[in-house]
């Protein structure tokens, strides 16, 4: 039975790692409509410049993020500005190969200018058994995993307010619901885009920096996006909650269905059993656990 | 009208060869393509490799080439994909008086052009991955899985493993537990590992990790339940890195861990930080300074020509491979000049042969200023690989040291019946004749 | 002037349904058939054959297969590879296991293989749309892979884990050099191009388009959606099927099921969005585009003299640009712009 805790905590906030990539996704489609493929390559990027940065111009991590996040920023308003707004209007399918294209410019743009050299990258957070936990119980729990809950939760807490409370978040909101509609009450639609792609931009430093550092920063990072996708599906492409109880649900089964069901089938079904689980659940939900209802009229 | 698109570019690309090969071909020099990849996921092992092959290229041409024979080489980005690959090799196969001999550096491609290389009558080197088999030079004449192969590989593992218990015998009732990328890669050393098993009585089992691998908090939990005596650890790319931290995390001990080495760069240990203190590794090349390496600081970096962007990584464990790689080839034209004429540019069928022959024995080495940075080699068409010795190294936080001063050799014989029989399947399948090839 | 349907009268049924009912189209079809069987083989090299048109047409096979069910049936799917992995490993068991198996029988039966688990994993469709779909289907993608992995049966208990394509063999001609192995793919995709093209406007073809445009609406005016969206993802995975058996047998040679990753799945939804989503020509189009493009790259930046390492990064740079700088250029695809200039051709050279 302790075994099960001990794999049910690990899942949970593997989930939470999650939930950070896939915050990322529902931002952009939330305010804008597009499933940005990008994003993994965002973090990859997010992650590697603010190594690059220590690593080329001698810069302590604590220069280097602030300088990075502005990069960050300043990619989300240039795509909206160069990738976007000639595309308004198209079909999403579009929009979507048009972020496809612009992971593959990312991905060439971050190795060109940082090089392909493998780096590691040290927040300081050691990736420890908590010892109180580990003597009262037995169990394992990482120092860096509950860190980077606490990171995750401060960062939802942090959208939701901004989300919800601030002007900003109320033309986001508008925006989402209905473009034409927010264009005409006089919501300067670019503009909206533009702080929401910048925005993503920053979650996407904030993934890439615990993920690089759990993983090394190196390319493999992009594939973080896959691990975010089942989550996306379970909780909705459309809500910030969602993201984060998508992400537990999932990390959760996922862990547990390779401890226990895994042996049984010759194990590594990790790859594939989250979505058949979010697939299983969206023939019950098919807007996901909080995402919108959708009313199809004729 | 939907061909006529592909029929324009068709021509145009003729057009483009025929140009290229018009302007480019040089009567003295030996061709070699250099089917790279320096973008992507594996970006990192692909330029440190290659920049070692070039690196070593430079060096014999700034020595004056082979016998008077410049080699020559162009590369072509494959990015790690089996289809670019193909493309790339087609694409240079031809050029420059023809390809003396290919390494394309990944499975998917080498199975890629696998058959291409028979019929072409291009040698194919896959140094330490791709098919065990073919070692068995009968049935794949074209094929050198050179110094050892994955399943010399797991042997030399296992035979480590004993020896560190004290006998192969005392291996009896141990756990060991093998951490595999769930692949055609990661299953490749089932059959020695299983045969092993039955033979030495430990209890082994297989934890199968998905592709990626960035994330194996269950494998590990899984791990520190059964709490094994050793982890095989047979992972390639951030799948590496990520299971020595997650080790660290759940407490087992890098030294308990013995990787493949796919899993044993400092591009596996860097990222993990001071997690991968005392992690082991399988390796086919000794760490340390050589004077051939001496050679490439002084002659290729001192003329400016290096390749490698970062001097640092000079005498790195993908860039000591690719420089074994390059030496090995440069002994087979070699060889295959002091059978087919001094001084002449060879044909892919000549330097096979020259492959086939090679003996690179410690008064070789020495002369090469290699001693010692791999095992000797004698190859010959029953046995392609020409060595099966690996070396173990340990990682201690700064760089890679040998652990065992000798080179370790797994059951020859078990492993030989095992190519025996996997490659006489395949002679079955494909309808071959096993047979040596006329040289 | 050039391209004009004036003047040409349907006096019969049979003019009125034909596949090309221009004049022009059919010659042009006919010309080109003539050009792809006769004179390419006349002049190309083995290079031309192996490394650009054989994986040319392969992949315009699989992108239309991708086209049936995206373009015309409205069901987004990220899970083509996949598909053709089933048709390569059926293919290969059917010829190893069967003996004196005819090989285009084996491929036909792939490609039906692949239609059964297409429509396995197309039941989810009926509840499941748009990018939840999308996203579902990777379910499909990681799942038949780790099957094929797992199960060594497949790869006939091979310890690589890897099948090797047989002989291709029919009626006792052997297929060995590119130039004949060129001409079979040339004639399986060529004959089920035209059925495409033939089926699209057939009974079922309009019901996958009434389906895609609004399956509400189709199914008040009587369209049976369960039936029309898994035909859909049937003959889209036969397609798909039948294209990664030739992939292995005609291309590859050797494969590993990791040969059919999520990377080719990517790369042939990229060819039907930048061919035209829903266009047969699209779907060569894009191909050709995609094939194409990387190669031609590849040789421009060679020229600039860069290191290799700066050189293959821009590659991929450039690459991305363009599929951008082409979406907004023209969002509908290449076929699109054939369209267009279709229509110019129409009044040239009297516009006015």
């Amino acid at each position: 039975m302790q075994f099960f805790f001990e794999v049910l905590i690990a899942g949970l906030l593997s989930g939470v790692m999650y939930a950070l990539v896939a915050l990322g996704f529902v931002l952009i489609y939330k305010a804008s409509g597009v499933f940005n493929f990008a994003q993994g390559a965002m973090v990859f990027f997010a992650a590697l410049t603010a190594v690059g940065l220590q690593e080329k111009f001698g810069l302590s991590i604590w220069l280097s993020i602030p300088i990075t996040m502005v990069v960050m920023v300043a990619l989300g308003f240039l795509t909206e500005r160069v990738v976007l707004r000639p595309l308004v209007n198209q079909h999403d399918i579009t929009l979507f190969m048009a972020t496809i294209g612009l992971t593959f410019f990312i991905e060439g743009f971050a190795q060109l200018v940082w090089g392909a050299e493998v780096r590691k990258l040290d927040l300081g957070i050691a990736d420890e058994p908590i010892e109180a936990i580990m003597n009262s119980t037995g169990m394992l729990v990482s120092k860096f995993d509950v860190t980077a809950a606490a990171i995750c939760g401060v960062l939802v807490a942090a959208l939701a307010f901004l989300f919800n409370k601030t002007k900003i978040g109320r033309a986001l909101r508008a925006v989402a619901d209905d473009h034409q509609a927010a264009l005409t009450v006089g919501i300067p639609l670019q503009h909206v885009w533009g702080v929401v792609w910048g925005v993503a931009g920053f979650v996407a430093l904030v993934a890439g920096l615990l993920w690089g550092a759990r993983n090394g920063v190196q390319f493999a990072l992009t594939f973080v996006a896959l691990k975010a996708l089942p989550v996306l599906i379970l909780g909705g492409f459309t809500s910030v909650p969602g993201a984060i109880v998508g992400g537990l649900i999932i990390g959760a089964t996922e862990k547990l269905a390779e401890v226990f069901i895994g042996p049984l089938v010759g194990g590594g079904i990790e790859g594939w059993f989250p979505y058949v689980l979010a697939l299983l659940f969206l023939l019950v939900r098919p807007e996901g656990l909080f995402g919108e209802k959708i009313i199809r009229r004729i | 009208m939907k061909f006529k698109l592909s029929k324009l570019l068709a021509i145009s690309a003729v057009a483009a060869t025929t140009a290229l090969t018009g302007t480019l071909a040089a009567a003295q020099e030996q061709f070699v393509p250099i089917l790279s990849y320096r973008v992507g996921a594996y970006a990192s092992g692909g330029s440190g490799f290659f920049g070692g092959v070039i690196d070593y290229f430079n060096l014999v041409n700034a020595n004056g080439g082979v016998n008077g024979v410049k080699l020559s080489w162009e590369e072509c980005e494959t990015e790690y994909n089996a289809s670019r690959g193909v493309e790339c090799y087609e694409r240079l196969k031809k050029k420059n008086g023809g390809a003396g001999l290919v390494e394309p550096l990944g499975t998917g491609i080498a199975y890629g052009i696998l058959d291409r290389v028979a019929v072409d009558k291009i040698p194919m080197t896959t140094l330490g991955y791709g098919r065990s088999d073919a070692a068995n030079g009968k049935v794949f004449p074209y094929v050198f899985p050179l110094i050892t192969s994955y399943w010399s590989q797991a042997a030399g593992m296992i035979k480590y493993l004993g020896d560190k218990a004290g006998g192969l015998d005392k291996l009896k009732g141990k756990k060991i537990v093998h951490l595999y990328h769930d692949s055609a890669f990661g299953k490749e050393p089932f059959p020695v590992l299983e045969a092993y098993e039955k033979q030495l009585g430990f209890q082994l089992t297989k934890i199968a990790v998905p592709h990626p691998g960035n994330e194996q908090n269950s494998q590990w939990l899984q791990i520190r339940q059964a709490n094994p005596d050793y982890v095989i650890l047979w992972g390639w790319g951030v799948m590496n890195a990520v299971a020595i931290k997650t080790a660290a995390r759940v407490g087992f001990p890098r030294e308990k861990m013995l990787g493949v080495w796919w899993a044993g760069s400092e591009e596996d240990t860097i990222p993990a930080g001071d997690a991968a203190k005392g992690y082991t590794t399988m390796t086919f090349n000794t760490p340390g300074n050589y004077p051939v390496i001496d050679d490439i600081r002084k002659k290729v970096y001192g003329a400016g020509k290096g390749n490698l962007a970062d001097k640092d990584r000079i005498g790195s464990v993908y860039h000591m491979r690719g420089i074994t790689a390059a030496m090995l080839w440069v002994e087979g034209i070699r060889n295959a000049q002091a059978k087919y004429g001094k001084g002449k540019v060879m044909t892919g069928e000549q330097i096979r042969w020259g492959l086939e022959n090679l003996n690179v024995d410690e008064a070789r080495q020495k002369a090469l200023g290699a001693h010692g940075m791999f095992p000797t080699i004698k190859t010959s068409c029953e046995d392609h690989e020409g060595s099966g010795a690996t070396k173990v190294q340990v990682w201690d936080g700064k760089a890679w040291k040998a652990v065992t001063p000798n080179w370790v050799m797994g059951d020859r014989a078990m492993v030989q019946k095992l190519v025996a029989e996997s490659s006489a399947k395949y002679a079955a399948e494909k309808k071959i004749t096993a047979a040596c090839a006329a040289g | 002037m050039i391209y004009r349907e004036a003047g040409q009268f349907k006096t019969s049924y049979e003019k009125d349904s034909q596949i090309f009912p221009i004049a022009q189209d059919r010659y042009a079809v006919v010309a080109l058939l003539l050009i792809a069987f006769v004179a390419v083989p006349l002049m190309a090299t083995p290079y031309v054959f192996s490394a650009i048109l054989i994986p040319f047409l392969i992949f315009a096979l699989a992108t239309l297969g991708l086209n049936i069910l995206t373009g015309y049936a409205g069901q987004m799917s990220l899970g083509t590879a996949a598909f053709m992995a089933v048709g390569a490993f059926a293919s290969y068991n059917f010829m190893l296991r069967i003996e004196g198996m005819p090989v285009l029988v084996a491929f036909v039966l792939g490609g039906v293989c692949a239609a059964i688990v297409g429509i396995v994993f197309g039941l989810p469709s009926l509840r499941i749309r748009g990018f939840y779909l999308a996203a579902s289907t990777l379910a499909t993608q990681f799942f038949v892979v780790w099957c094929l992995t797992k199960v060594p049966w497949f790869t006939n208990n091979s310890s690589s884990g890897v099948i090797t394509a047989q002989q291709i063999e029919i009626l006792g001609f052997k297929f060995d050099t590119p130039q004949e192995k060129y001409l079979l793919v040339l004639a399986i995709v060529a004959i089920m191009a035209l059925m495409a093209k033939n089926m699209v406007r057939s009974t079922v073809g309009r019901s996958w388009m009434a389906v895609r445009d609004m399956d509400v609406a189709a199914e008040v005016i009587g369209f049976r959606i369960m039936r029309t969206k898994l035909t859909a993802f049937a003959v889209s995975s036969f397609y798909c099927g039948v294209a990664g058996a030739l992939y292995a047998y005609c291309y590859l040679g050797t494969v590993e099921p990791e040969a059919y990753n999520l990377d080719v799945s990517f790369r042939i939804l990229f060819m039907v969005i930048i061919g035209g989503v829903g266009s047969i020509l699209g779907s060569f189009l894009g191909a050709a585009f995609i094939v194409l493009l990387p190669v031609v790259l590849s040789v421009i930046v060679h020229y600039t003299g860069l290191p290799n390492s700066v050189t293959s990064n821009l590659e991929l740079m450039v690459f991305g640009a363009l599929i951008i700088f082409f979406l907004i250029v023209e969002p509908h695809g290449l076929a699109r712009l054939w369209q267009i200039g279709k229509e110019k051709l129409r009044l040239w050279p009297f516009p006015h």
